[in-house]
């Protein structure tokens, strides 16, 4: 199958993976060992969804779960933080074009997929997040990256925890190319 | 655990009847507005501006009370959070240093810092009600609509209602089944210690997941047998034109981005308003 960027099934997978990206966001939160953080789950969902739909889906899915929770819980988005959440999932989604999500996961693919998640969670949250705060919202510069950094250690741990184990977990239940053999 | 969502309805309020668009355009020029500013005049302004609003929309605050209570204790953990880290970050805006009184080391309180701090407060304070007045005021299918007639990609748009749509039942899911995992003895709450509740946080998500992605091969089987995504556009049955109203709503808005921007290059000559000086 061509690996299309933008679907019909994309789309909806893109539609539905937003509203668990939102439900997951805005209930299930499990606090950190660091106070008045927490461990957002919503991001392994993101990198997961990224993985096997797509860079345009994960950007969308998270950026629309992101904007429209911000939406729901604080009346107005906080437009820094889901750009930077939309680029962790787009530079995760990168990995789609590498890895074999139908049929069975190997451990070459589960590390092209962990490391484009550090990668992603490193760019948005340590440069993006930062830089976009001071530059909209004129936060104080050390504020900024010291919130950048916790949210870059807990989103990769996230993304790279919880998406492997739904990576894995998906595939199995995928059957692989050529499973079957003539007798 | 019953979760109230705010959700749209429609009432026959001058806000109501404007088209997606406009409430889109307008929201983002006013929360554009008060982003690149922290001149306390202009928003203070719009602050009272978008509560009049709301008021006009006949939004109840006990629809938005529990939002209300986020944002309050976002905004004070903020407030407390930017004085430890940068307490003298007012002086080095505004350039002067009026100390009000000393608490210990580096930590002095500055009318410089409470300036700039209660700016900031009163900044985020005056995006609420405009951010609750969009969602609750905008039905999803003719937003959809309406960012497709500003050359968004109409499946990005369909995607967005969709989400819109689906959030409720995504949701009802996700209380099922925790609920049918925590009748089987799983610990959700602080009880347990953190490894474990991230495994038990697993054992929701994978049921979660599955439902979901049948959901969405049922879905999108529906959509492609309706020849869903065939052409290169869609017609929407939900589509408003632009009245004369819309057209005004948005002049004002421009107006007072336009004023904005006046007041930020040509007065204060930066993005801060300086009355130390």
């Amino acid at each position: 199958m061509k690996k299309s960027l933008f679907s019909t099934k994309t789309m909806v997978a893109t539609a539905l993976g937003a509203a668990l990206f939102m439900v997951l966001f805005m209930f299930v939160k499990v606090p950190s060992p660091v106070p008045e953080t927490n461990l957002q789950i919503a991001y392994g969902i993101s990198a997961f969804f990224a993985a096997v739909y797509g860079p345009v889906a994960g950007f969308l899915i998270a950026f629309i779960g992101h904007a429209l929770s911000d939406f729901l819980s604080y009346g107005s988005p906080w437009w820094s933080w889901v750009v930077a959440s939309g680029i962790s999932a787009l530079v995760c989604g990168l990995a789609y074009f590498k890895i074999n999500t139908e049929g069975k996961v190997s451990t070459k693919d589960l590390l092209v997929f962990n490391v484009f998640a550090i990668l992603g969670c490193a760019i948005a949250w340590v440069v993006v997040a930062p830089v976009l705060d001071i530059v909209i919202y004129g936060e104080p510069v050390n504020l900024v990256f010291v919130q950048g950094g916790i949210a870059f250690v807990m989103d990769a741990i996230v993304s790279c925890v919880i998406g492997s184990i739904l990576l894995l977990t998906y595939s199995s239940t995928r059957s692989s190319k050529g499973s079957l053999t003539k007798e | 655990m019953k979760i109230k969502l705010f959700s749209y309805n429609q009432l026959d309020t001058f806000v109501h009847k404007l088209s997606g668009l406009t409430k889109l355009v307008c929201f983002l020029l006013l929360t554009t507005t008060v982003m690149l500013t922290y001149d306390i005049r202009i928003i203070l302004a719009i602050l009272i501006f978008s509560y009049f609003l709301m008021n006009k929309a006949q939004i109840k605050f006990k629809q938005v009370k529990t939002m209300f209570i986020y944002v309050g204790i976002f905004l004070i953990t903020n407030f407390i959070l930017t004085f430890l880290f940068s307490p003298t970050y007012g002086c080095e805006i505004y350039g002067t240093k009026h100390v009000l009184f000393p608490i210990f080391g580096r930590y002095e309180v500055t009318l410089e810092q409470l300036f700039y701090q209660c700016t900031k407060f009163l900044k985020y304070l005056s995006v609420i009600p405009l951010g609750m007045i969009f969602f609750l005021t905008t039905n999803p299918s003719e937003f959809a609509s309406s960012l497709n007639h500003i050359k968004v990609n109409y499946k990005v748009c369909t995607s967005l209602s969709l989400t819109l749509r689906y959030f409720p039942d995504v949701q009802r899911d996700y209380h099922t089944i925790s609920l049918a995992q925590q009748a089987r003895g799983l610990e959700m709450s602080s009880k347990a210690k953190l490894i474990n509740r991230i495994k038990n946080v697993v054992t929701i998500l994978t049921p979660l997941i599955f439902t979901t992605m049948d959901r969405i091969e049922l879905i999108t089987n529906a959509m492609e047998l309706r020849g869903f995504g065939k052409g290169k556009k869609r017609s929407w049955y939900s589509f408003k034109p632009l009245q004369t109203k819309d057209w005004i709503s948005m002049f004002i808005c421009l107006l007072i981005f336009l004023f904005m921007l006046y007041i930020r290059i040509f007065v204060n000559k930066s993005m801060f308003y300086n009355p130390f000086i």
